[in-house]
C-alpha cells in the first residue's frame, strides 16, 4: 500500500534561495515536512514567512535550490519539467487566492481543461466537469465566462477545475483571501466536504488564523523556516 | 484532443478582434497578390497560346533580328529577300508588311498611330488577313489596282479619335497625303491594332519613301511540309544571301509556337518579378504574426503559468502558440485567396468589357488554392516558432506571479 510505504509529500532539509543581481536571499532555511495522504494541513505564517514558496514547492510548481521533495515517493528531481507537470496536473488540484481561470474559456471549458493536458476522453471529460460544476452549485452558469462570474463562483469554479482529474491532494493558497466572510465560509465548507467526504488531502496556505481550525496539522513558518508543527484534534 | 488545440486558440483570436485584423492584413494582401498574379498570369498565358494557335502552324514570321515587328531594329528585311522566301521550296506564299507609325489627319484632328502596307494581291492580302486575324466590319478589302484606298482600325469608326466618326468615302490624310476610305476592320482588343490604317504596299512606298524596305515577311508553307524544316530552308538561303556565317543572322524567324513561348517566357519573367515582391509582402505579414504572438504570450504569461500549475506540459503550451499563429495564417490565406480570385475574376470581367468575350479566361485552380492555404498555414506556423518556445519554457512559478 502507497499509504504505508511512504508518504504523499515529503520535503527533506528544503532550501530556497533567491538571487537579486549578487545578493542572495534565503526564502526557505531547511524546511522538513511529512504530509500524508488524507491529512488536513494548514501552512500559516506572516506575510514574508515564505509561505508562497513554501507552497510552490510543496505544489511541485517549482524544484528547490537544495534538499529534495518526493511526490508519492518519486524525487521530483529527477523527472523532466514535463514529466513534472503531466505528476502535477493527475496529482495536485490547485485553487488561488486570484481563482485564476482563464478568461476566454467558460465554466464548463475552464473546469474540463486539466483534462485535456492529461488526454482524457471528451465524453468522459464533459460528464466529470458538469457533475462537478453542479456540485458546487453551478450547474446554471456552466457555459459563463469568468467576468459573467462573482468571486465567489469564481473560486467555486476553481475547485470544480481542481478536482476534476481526481487529484489525491488539494492545495489552496489563501482561497478565501479574495472572498467575502460567506462565499469565504462556503469555500471553506467545500474543503471541509472534500476532506471528509471524499479523504482527499487538503493543504491549506494562509496568513489567516482563523482558518487554522479546519486543520489536523498546523504548519507554523516563520522566517523561512517551520518554527511549530502542531496536531488538531478537530471537534 | 486536436479539436481543443484549436477551440482554445480561435477564442483568442476572436478575444482581440482588431488587433486579429491588423495581423490578418498583412498575410492576405501578400497572399491575395500572388493568387492573382499567378491566375491572371495562367489567364494571360493560355490567351496568348490561343492566340497564336489560331494563326495556324503553317506560318512562319521572318523578322529582322533584334525586334518585334520591325521595331527597334535597324536593319530592315527587303523585296529582295521576300523574293528568295517566295522563292524557297516548301513555301506556299509567302508576303511581305511594312508598318510606320505617323499621323492621321481628319475633321482638323491629329491622331497618331501605326500605317500598315500590304499586298493587294489577294492571296497575299488573305495570308496577312489569316496571320493577323482580321476581320472585315463594314466596306471592302483592298483589291488589285487600289492605290490611296484605306481600310481603318476599329476606332476609326467611332467617334473618339476625331470628334466624329469617319464614315466609308471619307477622306483623311495619312502622313500628309489623301486617302479614300473603302473598309473598316472588326474589332481587335487592343489599341495599337485598333488604331491602325492599313494601306496598299506600292502607297506606303511612295508616302514614306520606305525605299522596297519590309518589316517583316509572313511565309505559309505547303501542307506536307514541316514548317520548322522549311524555317531552316529559308535561314539557309537568306544567310548565304546576306553573306553571313551560322549565328551571325541579321534576321530570325519564328513560328507562332515560337512567339507564344517568347510571350510566354516575357510573361514568366514579369509574373517572377511582382511574385517576388508579393512575396516580400508575406514575409512582412509574416513578420507581423510573430510580432503579435510575443505580444500574446506576454499578455497571457499568467494564463500559461496558470496551465502549467493545472498540468499543461510544455508541448502543450507549445501547439496552442503555434496552432494560434498557423491559423493567423491560414486565415490571412483564406481572405487573400478569396480576394485575390475576386480580382483576377473583376480584370477577367473588364477584358470582357474591353475586348470582348473568351480572350483572357480566368479558371479556378484547386491545386493552387489547397497549396495557398498550406502555405499560408506554414507561414502562420514558422512565424510563430519563436513565440511559442518562448511561451513553453516559462516558468510556471514567475508566470503566475505575472501580472
Amino acid at each position: 500500500m502507497k499509504k504505508t510505504k511512504y508518504p504523499l509529500i515529503e520535503l527533506k532539509e528544503v532550501w530556497k534561495t533567491y538571487y537579486i543581481g549578487k545578493v542572495s536571499l534565503d526564502v526557505l532555511k531547511g524546511v522538513d515536512l511529512v504530509i500524508n495522504k488524507g491529512e488536513f494541513v494548514v501552512i500559516v505564517g506572516p506575510s514574508g514567512s515564505g509561505k508562497s514558496t513554501m507552497m510552490n514547492q510543496v505544489g511541485v510548481l517549482d524544484v528547490p535550490t537544495s534538499g529534495t521533495i518526493n511526490l508519492n515517493g518519486v524525487d521530483i528531481s529527477t523527472l523532466t519539467e514535463s514529466d513534472l507537470a503531466q505528476l502535477r496536473g493527475k496529482t495536485i488540484g490547485f485553487v488561488f487566492q486570484q481563482f485564476n481561470l482563464i478568461p476566454t474559456l467558460t465554466a464548463l471549458e475552464n473546469v474540463t481543461l486539466p483534462t485535456i493536458f492529461q488526454n482524457v476522453p471528451e465524453l468522459e471529460r464533459l460528464g466529470k466537469a458538469k457533475e462537478l460544476l453542479q456540485m458546487v452549485d453551478l450547474g446554471d452558469r456552466m457555459n459563463h465566462k469568468p467576468n459573467e462570474l462573482s468571486g465567489g463562483q469564481q473560486q467555486r469554479v476553481a475547485i470544480a477545475r481542481a478536482l476534476v482529474n481526481d487529484p489525491e491532494i488539494i492545495l489552496a493558497d489563501e482561497p478565501t483571501g479574495n472572498l467575502d466572510s460567506k462565499s469565504g465560509q462556503q469555500v471553506m465548507d467545500f474543503l471541509a466536504n472534500l476532506h471528509t467526504k471524499e479523504g482527499k488531502t487538503i493543504i491549506l496556505v494562509t496568513h489567516d488564523l482563523e482558518l487554522v481550525r479546519y486543520a489536523q496539522k498546523v504548519v507554523y513558518l516563520k522566517d523561512g523556516e517551520v518554527v511549530k508543527i502542531k496536531k488538531n484534534h478537530r471537534g | 484532443m486536436i479539436k481543443d488545440y484549436f477551440k482554445i486558440p480561435a477564442k483568442e483570436i476572436r478575444r482581440r478582434k482588431l488587433r486579429s485584423w491588423l495581423t490578418l492584413i498583412g498575410i492576405f494582401i501578400g497572399i491575395a497578390a500572388i493568387v492573382s498574379l499567378i491566375t491572371l498570369g495562367q489567364g494571360l498565358e493560355n490567351a496568348i497560346e490561343k492566340q497564336f494557335s489560331a494563326l495556324g502552324k503553317d506560318k512562319l514570321f521572318i523578322l529582322p533580328k533584334g525586334g518585334f515587328f520591325g521595331m527597334g531594329s535597324s536593319e530592315l528585311l527587303t523585296e529582295d529577300d521576300l523574293e528568295l522566301v517566295q522563292g524557297t521550296s516548301g513555301v506556299k506564299i509567302a508576303t511581305g508588311l511594312t508598318q510606320g507609325f505617323a499621323k492621321s489627319e481628319f475633321n482638323d484632328l491629329v491622331h497618331y498611330g501605326f500605317i500598315s502596307g500590304i499586298s493587294t494581291d489577294p492571296e497575299e492580302r488573305a495570308l496577312v488577313w489569316d496571320a493577323q486575324t482580321y476581320g472585315m466590319a463594314e466596306g471592302r478589302l483592298l483589291r488589285k489596282g487600289d492605290k490611296f484606298k484605306t481600310i481603318l482600325g476599329y476606332e476609326y469608326s467611332l467617334p473618339n479619335l476625331f470628334d466624329k466618326r469617319v464614315e466609308l468615302g471619307d477622306k483623311i490624310l495619312l502622313h500628309n497625303k489623301e486617302f479614300k476610305v473603302v473598309g473598316f476592320l472588326e474589332k481587335i482588343g487592343s489599341p495599337p491594332d485598333d488604331q491602325a490604317a492599313i494601306i496598299p504596299l506600292d502607297a506606303y512606298e511612295e508616302v514614306f519613301d520606305s525605299n522596297n524596305e519590309l518589316n517583316f515577311i509572313i511565309a505559309q508553307t505547303k501542307l506536307a511540309e514541316d514548317p520548322f524544316l522549311v524555317a531552316e530552308d529559308i535561314e539557309e538561303e537568306l544567310r548565304d544571301d546576306h553573306r553571313l556565317d551560322e549565328g551571325e543572322e541579321d534576321f530570325e524567324i519564328q513560328t507562332p509556337e515560337q512567339f507564344a513561348e517568347t510571350f510566354g517566357v516575357i510573361l514568366d519573367i514579369v509574373q517572377i518579378v511582382l511574385i517576388g515582391i508579393a512575396g516580400i509582402a508575406l514575409l512582412v505579414g509574416g513578420i507581423g504574426i510573430m510580432n503579435t504572438m510575443f505580444t500574446a504570450v506576454l499578455q497571457r504569461t499568467k494564463e500559461i503559468g496558470i496551465m502549467k500549475a493545472i498540468g499543461a506540459r510544455n508541448s502543450h503550451i507549445l501547439y496552442l502558440f503555434l496552432v494560434e499563429s498557423g491559423l493567423y495564417g491560414i486565415l490571412g490565406g483564406l481572405i487573400g485567396v478569396t480576394l485575390g480570385i475576386g480580382f483576377a475574376k473583376l480584370t477577367e470581367f473588364a477584358f470582357v468589357q474591353a475586348v470582348g468575350p473568351a480572350f483572357l479566361v480566368i479558371t479556378i485552380d484547386w491545386v493552387l488554392i489547397i497549396g495557398t492555404l498550406i502555405f499560408s498555414f506554414l507561414i502562420g506556423v514558422l512565424s510563430g516558432i519563436a513565440p511559442a518556445r518562448r511561451a513553453s519554457k516559462l516558468n510556471p512559478v514567475d508566470s503566475l506571479r505575472y501580472e
